[in-house]
C-alpha cells in the first residue's frame, strides 16, 4: 500500500513510438477537457476579478468582489453572511454525509455478504435505483403533502392522539432539507461501497473467523479497511453535491435557509456575473480542497 | 431525397434537369412534403415568462397570418439576462417595464415605430401618460410612463415627452396585492400590515424575488407606520437597511412559513394550508380557486403594486421577420388576445377593441365591477365565479386607480440583492 511511487513504466521510455500513440489517443479527451472545462473555469476566474454596472461586465483587474463577499466578516459580534452561509451548507455537509455512510454502508453490507445468490443481489440493487426513475424535484415536492400542516404524519399523530397540534418542524427545515439529501443521495453512497465489496477476496473473512475474530472484529479490521476506496469516493459525491446544492434546500427549506449556491444563482439573475464568479471561486477552492483530503486519505488511482 | 436529386442532376442535361424539377414541383403540389412548405413561414421567437405564453393565443396567431409563434418560456429574471446577454437568441420579447432600466442602456432593443403600430393611440392612458379615468395614480418606482418612450429608434435613453418611438408595446399588466384564505383567517384584512401580524406567525409568506419582494415589504413597513419612503421604488441604501432589518426580525421571530419564487410554489401553498396569508399574483389566486378552495386576492387601503410587460424588439430585427414581428403586435391589441387575457383576470392595453370580443356580462363582471348575471369562465371553460359574485378590487378604474407603486429597479439594486441574501440567510 504505502511503497515508494514505482519508476516511470517501462513502456514510455523504450518504446517512443508507442508512447506518441498513447498522447494521441488521450487528445481528444484532453481537448473537450480543455475546451469546455479548463478555458470556461479560466473565464469564470477572469471574471470575478472584473467590475461591473446594471447592466454590463467592465473588462479590469479588482478585488472588490471578493472584499464585498467577506465584508463585514471581521466583527466579532455578528457573523457575516457568507460565513453564515458555508456553516449552514458545511453542517448539512456532514450531516447528510454521516447518514448516508451509515444506511448506505449497512445496505452494502447486507447486499454483498447476506444475500447468497447473484440474482436475488442484481434484483435488490435494482431496487435500491428505483426512487431514480422519477425526477429529482418530483422526489423532493412528494414529500410535501407527507410532512406539510395537514399532511399525513401530522393527520396521522394527531388521530392517534399522540399530539395536539400539527408538529411545524417536519417541512420546510433543516430536518426536512437533511430528509430529502439523505433520500436524493444514499445512492451515490451505495454503489462505490458495494462495489469495493464486492471485491473483497471471501477467503479473507474466513481466515478472520478461523483465527477468532468477532463478527464485529471482522467488520472493522477487514472489511472497513478494504471498503475504504469506495467510502471515499461515495463521501467525494455526497458532499461535492451537497455543497453545490440550492434547489433542494430551497424548496424542501422554504427558501429560509441560505446556501451558495443560491446565492451564486441570484446574483447572476441580478447580471452580477463577476460577484457570482467570485463567489464560485471560493466555492470551487473550498470544495477541492476537501476533496484533496479525502483523497489523501486513500489513493484513488492505484486502488481502482 | 436532397442527395439523390444531386446524384440524379450531376452530369445530366438542362432538359433533364428541368423534368427533375417538374417532378418534384408535382410531388410539392400535391403535398407530401409539408416540411418544405414552412420553410417559407416566418417563425418568430417568442421569449418571455411562461405566464403569459398561452398555447390558444399562438395558435390563434397561426390561423389568422399564418405565422408561427415559437415560445421560449425562461423566468422573469432570466428575460432581462437573455436581452442583455444574447440579444439574438429572440426575434420578439416580451418582458416587463422595469427591466428597461437594465436593457435599453445596452442599445440591444429597437424603437418600435407607432406609425406601423394601428391602435397605437388607443393604448390606455396608464402606459402613456399615468392616468386612470382623468386621475394619475402613484408612480412610485419604475412607472411606464416614465421608460415607454424612447428619443429615436436607435436609442439607448428614455424619452421625457411622447414621442414616436415606444421601448414596449403594452400587453398586459395589473395590481398585486396579498392573497388570503378567508375560510382559515375568519376576519375582515385591509392593510398590509397584517403580513407580518404576530397573529400570522408561521403561516405568512413573501416571494423571494428581491426586485419585487422588497417592495411588498415596503409596502408593509409603511402600513405599520415604522417609516414613509419618498420612493419605494428608488430606495436610499438606509432605507433598505431599514426595510431589511424589519423583515429579518419577523423572520427570526418565525413569521414566515416559507418564501417562494414560483408562480406553482405560491399556489401550493396557499391550497395546502401551509400559508394563509402571502405576496401573490393574480392567476395564482385563479389557479387556487378552480381547485374549490376559497382564496381572496385582497383589496387593501394602502394601495397596489402594479406591473407591466410588454413587447420589445431586438435591435437586429430586420426584412420578414421584422414585419412578422410588427403584425404580431398589431394582432396582439386588435382584441381577440386583450379579451382573452381580460377573462383570466389581467388587463389588456387596449380596452375598446377587447370589449368587442368579449359578451356584454362578462365585460360587467370583469372591468365595471357588477356582480356576475351569469356563471364567470375562464378561457378554458373553468368556472371562475358563479352568478352574483362580485370581482375582488372592483371595477377597472377601482382597481388600477388605486396603484400605490410600480415593481422597479433601484439605483441601489447591487446593495438591495446583498441585503436581501442576508435576509435569506438570516
Amino acid at each position: 500500500m504505502s511503497t515508494a511511487p514505482s519508476p516511470s513504466l517501462p513502456v514510455s521510455t523504450h518504446a517512443p513510438g508507442r508512447s506518441i500513440a498513447a498522447w494521441w489517443q488521450a487528445t481528444p479527451l484532453a481537448a473537450v477537457f480543455v475546451l469546455f472545462f479548463l478555458v470556461p473555469l479560466m473565464l469564470i476566474l477572469m471574471v470575478s476579478f472584473w467590475d461591473f454596472n446594471q447592466y454590463e461586465m467592465l473588462p479590469g483587474f479588482t478585488i472588490k468582489n471578493y472584499i464585498s463577499i467577506f465584508d463585514g466578516c471581521a466583527s466579532p459580534v455578528d457573523m457575516c453572511v457568507t460565513l453564515k452561509t458555508y456553516l449552514s451548507t458545511f453542517k448539512f455537509s456532514f450531516l447528510v454525509w454521516l447518514i448516508t455512510l451509515v444506511i448506505g454502508f449497512t445496505v452494502s453490507y447486507f447486499l454483498a455478504f447476506h444475500v447468497r445468490s447473484a440474482g436475488a443481489q442484481t434484483l435488490l440493487f435494482v431496487l435500491c435505483t428505483i426512487p431514480f426513475w422519477t425526477s429529482n424535484v418530483i422526489r423532493m415536492i412528494s414529500w410535501v403533502p407527507l410532512l406539510g400542516r395537514n399532511g399525513l404524519v401530522n393527520q396521522t399523530l394527531l388521530g392517534m392522539g399522540a399530539i395536539n397540534q400539527p408538529i411545524e418542524w417536519l417541512l420546510f427545515s433543516s430536518f426536512s432539507v437533511t430528509l430529502a439529501f439523505v433520500h436524493l443521495y444514499t445512492m451515490f453512497m451505495i454503489v462505490p461501497i458495494f462495489n469495493s465489496m464486492m471485491r473483497i477476496d471471501r477467503s479473507l473473512i474466513e481466515a478472520a473467523s478461523d483465527s477468532g475474530a468477532t463478527a464485529w472484529q471482522t467488520l472493522w479490521n477487514v472489511i472497513v479497511p478494504l471498503s475504504r476506496t469506495g467510502i471515499i469516493i461515495g463521501s467525494i459525491f455526497v458532499i461535492t453535491i451537497v455543497m453545490g446544492d440550492f434547489v433542494t434546500i430551497g424548496v424542501m427549506g422554504g427558501q429560509q435557509i441560505a446556501s451558495i449556491g443560491k446565492i451564486i444563482q441570484v446574483q447572476t439573475s441580478y447580471l452580477q456575473f463577476p460577484l457570482a464568479a467570485a463567489n464560485a471561486v471560493i466555492l470551487l477552492a473550498i470544495v477541492l480542497m476537501i476533496i484533496w483530503a479525502l483523497t489523501r486519505l486513500v489513493d484513488i488511482r492505484k486502488e481502482l | 431525397m436532397s442527395d439523390s436529386l444531386k446524384d440524379i442532376t450531376i452530369g445530366t442535361t438542362g432538359v433533364q434537369r428541368r423534368s427533375v424539377l417538374k417532378g418534384t414541383a408535382g410531388i410539392l403540389a400535391t403535398g407530401m412534403f409539408p416540411a418544405v412548405h414552412a420553410q417559407e413561414k416566418i417563425v418568430l421567437r417568442y421569449l418571455g415568462t411562461a405566464v403569459n405564453q398561452d398555447k390558444a393565443i399562438g395558435e390563434k396567431f397561426e390561423k389568422d397570418t399564418g405565422i408561427k409563434i415559437q415560445y421560449v418560456a425562461v423566468t422573469t429574471d432570466d428575460v432581462t439576462k437573455r436581452a442583455v446577454t444574447a440579444p439574438n437568441s429572440f426575434d420578439l420579447i416580451d418582458t416587463e417595464y422595469f427591466s428597461l432600466k437594465n436593457i435599453v442602456p445596452t442599445g440591444n432593443l429597437k424603437g418600435i415605430d407607432t406609425k406601423r403600430i394601428k391602435n397605437a393611440d388607443k393604448i390606455t392612458s396608464l402606459f402613456t401618460t399615468g392616468m386612470v379615468a382623468g386621475k394619475a395614480v402613484g408612480d412610485q418606482g419604475t412607472a411606464p410612463k416614465k421608460v415607454i418612450y424612447l428619443e429615436g429608434e436607435k436609442s439607448k435613453v428614455f424619452a421625457k415627452s411622447p414621442t414616436q418611438y415606444m421601448s414596449l408595446i403594452p400587453t398586459v399588466y395589473n395590481a398585486d396585492t396579498l392573497g388570503i384564505r378567508p375560510d382559515l383567517i375568519k376576519r375582515p384584512i385591509n392593510s398590509w400590515a397584517e403580513l407580518l401580524n404576530p397573529e400570522f406567525k408561521g403561516k405568512a409568506a413573501i416571494l423571494n424575488i428581491p426586485s419585487i419582494g422588497i417592495m411588498d415589504a415596503a409596502m408593509v413597513v409603511e402600513a405599520m407606520g415604522i417609516y414613509k419612503y419618498p420612493d419605494k421604488g428608488n430606495m436610499t441604501k438606509k432605507e433598505i437597511d431599514l426595510t431589511i432589518k424589519t423583515l429579518i426580525e419577523a423572520k427570526k421571530a418565525g413569521q414566515f412559513r416559507s418564501l417562494w419564487k414560483d408562480f406553482n410554489e405560491s399556489v401550493n401553498l396557499m391550497a395546502s394550508g401551509e400559508v394563509v396569508i402571502q405576496s401573490m399574483w393574480s392567476p395564482a389566486v385563479t389557479a387556487v380557486r378552480t381547485k374549490g378552495i376559497a382564496c381572496n386576492f385582497q383589496p387593501l387601503k394602502e394601495g397596489y403594486r402594479a406591473w407591466a410587460a410588454g413587447f420589445g424588439l431586438p435591435a437586429t430585427l430586420s426584412g420578414k421577420k421584422l414585419d412578422g414581428a410588427y403584425e404580431f403586435i398589431n394582432w396582439f391589441l386588435d382584441g381577440w388576445a386583450g379579451a382573452y387575457l381580460n377573462r383570466q383576470g389581467y388587463y389588456s392595453a387596449v380596452l375598446d377593441t377587447a370589449k368587442s370580443k368579449m359578451e356584454a356580462y362578462e365585460w360587467a363582471y370583469w372591468m365595471e365591477g357588477k356582480p356576475a348575471t351569469q356563471d364567470i369562465k375562464s378561457p378554458t371553460g373553468d368556472v371562475l365565479a358563479k352568478a352574483g359574485q362580485i370581482r375582488d378590487g372592483g371595477s377597472y378604474e377601482a382597481r388600477m386607480g388605486g396603484i400605490a407603486c410600480w415593481n422597479a429597479v433601484m439605483d441601489e439594486n447591487n446593495y438591495m440583492v446583498q441585503k436581501w441574501n442576508e435576509f435569506v440567510a438570516a
